[in-house]
């Protein structure tokens, strides 16, 4: 039950995006389309699932048994930048397709704050292994949900008359925030 | 780039290379903290500190750092000044520090100050680098305080704290929530390009 909560709550009540502002500025960048939105939702939800469980080990196995917390942010932001090379060279070596797909959004991911903020949030909310689990596969479901919304919306917005001077970036977060204001209904789902 | 005085360095950050309005970099941050006027600054202020003695170091490692881990080098060395900020305001400013939260430690991946070091710090001397980066944090702290400002006056009716407002004008209490966040920040930019498109013409 208590994992449903997480979960629901990481996807809809707290977005990642629309509530907590992480992650905007691939938000803000890869949403042009709806194919390359959902692509680049993947590959962040894929690396944010694995550098959730390395980041909790290494704090848990490492940091706090020789109190090194004061090097939390050090140790994160590297092992989260080395973590992004691993996993590119591993799915190049193993599929082909996957590569294709993911490619390019890859390296853009290590400064993606998303990341960082999804293992700061599960240490600061005392998540234990499985918490933190469900957690980033729900922040991942969430971040992947906004980027193709706003994928879907701003295709339309193609064929739209848009006053020059909120062309581009203005309109965008203009929608994003009737977007936020539309997922702030969720706050009352748990 | 060479062609421009150390002073057009210094105020290229402020209008026209501005972080926030042009070149729409480190928005996580600009979006989340500005609930208030106070608290616009201090982020404005701490990305600034961080920003400033990155670009010192970066610029003064600039020929020893090598070029394939050069990102892994910049990330390591802003990270150790957002902790130095992070240690400094959890001892000094208690109260800014529980309301920054985690954007403290998310400054690390704020793409402004990796984009500066990247694009500017690393090409360039230690003095135009310094130049550059305060003038980049000026700008940042600027429009964070605009906004923040924007923010607080309309969705709670104070500024700093202090009541400015009449006291029948009811807030806007959407402006504080993540909604008004996005919708202030769009009518900046909206602003910003009107201001440069009628100058251009």
């Amino acid at each position: 039950m208590n994992l449903i909560v997480i979960f629901i709550s990481a996807a809809l009540i707290n977005n990642f995006v629309l509530s907590q502002f992480l992650g905007i500025c691939p938000f803000v960048g890869v949403s042009k389309k709806i194919d390359s939105a959902f692509s680049m939702g993947m590959a962040v939800t894929f690396v944010m699932v694995i550098a959730a469980m390395v980041t909790w080990l290494i704090y848990h196995m490492i940091l706090v048994p020789f109190r090194l917390e004061i090097l939390e942010y050090v140790a994160f932001i590297l092992v989260i930048a080395s973590l992004v090379q691993l996993v590119e060279m591993f799915i190049r070596k193993v599929s082909k397709p996957l590569y294709d797909a993911l490619g390019i959004f890859l390296p853009l991911i290590t400064t993606n704050c998303a990341i960082l903020g999804l293992a700061l949030y599960s240490v600061l909310n005392e998540y234990n292994f499985m918490q933190t689990l469900v957690y980033a596969i729900g922040a991942g479901a969430g971040f992947t949900l906004a980027l193709v919304i706003m994928a879907g919306i701003r295709e339309e917005l193609e064929l739209v008359d848009v006053p020059g001077s909120f062309k581009g970036a203005a309109i965008t977060m203009i929608i994003a925030g009737s977007l936020a204001l539309a997922f702030m209904g969720f706050a009352g789902l748990i | 780039m060479k062609n421009k005085t150390a002073f057009q360095e210094f105020l290229k950050g402020l209008w026209d290379e501005n972080p926030v309005l042009v070149s729409l970099l480190g928005l996580c941050p600009v979006l989340a903290v500005t609930v208030s006027a106070e608290n616009g600054l201090a982020m404005g202020l701490a990305a600034t500190f961080v920003l400033i003695c990155s670009s010192f170091l970066v610029s003064l490692l600039r020929k020893v750092i090598p070029a394939q881990v050069r990102i892994a080098s910049f990330i390591v060395i802003i990270a150790t000044f957002v902790t130095i900020v992070d240690r400094f305001l959890a001892a000094f400013a208690p109260d800014i520090s529980r309301n920054l939260g985690a954007f403290i430690p998310l400054i690390i991946v704020n793409c402004m100050i990796l984009g500066r070091q990247e694009a500017f710090a690393s090409k360039n001397g230690v003095g135009r680098s310094l130049l550059d980066a305060l003038g980049m944090g000026v700008g940042f702290t600027l429009t964070l305080l605009v906004l923040s400002s924007i923010r607080e006056i309309l969705g709670s009716g104070t500024w700093f704290g202090m009541n400015i407002l009449w006291s029948s004008f009811s807030p806007w209490a959407v402006m504080i929530l993540p909604p008004g966040a996005f919708l202030a920040l769009g009518c900046m930019i909206a602003g910003a390009n009107w201001i440069n498109r009628r100058n251009k013409s």
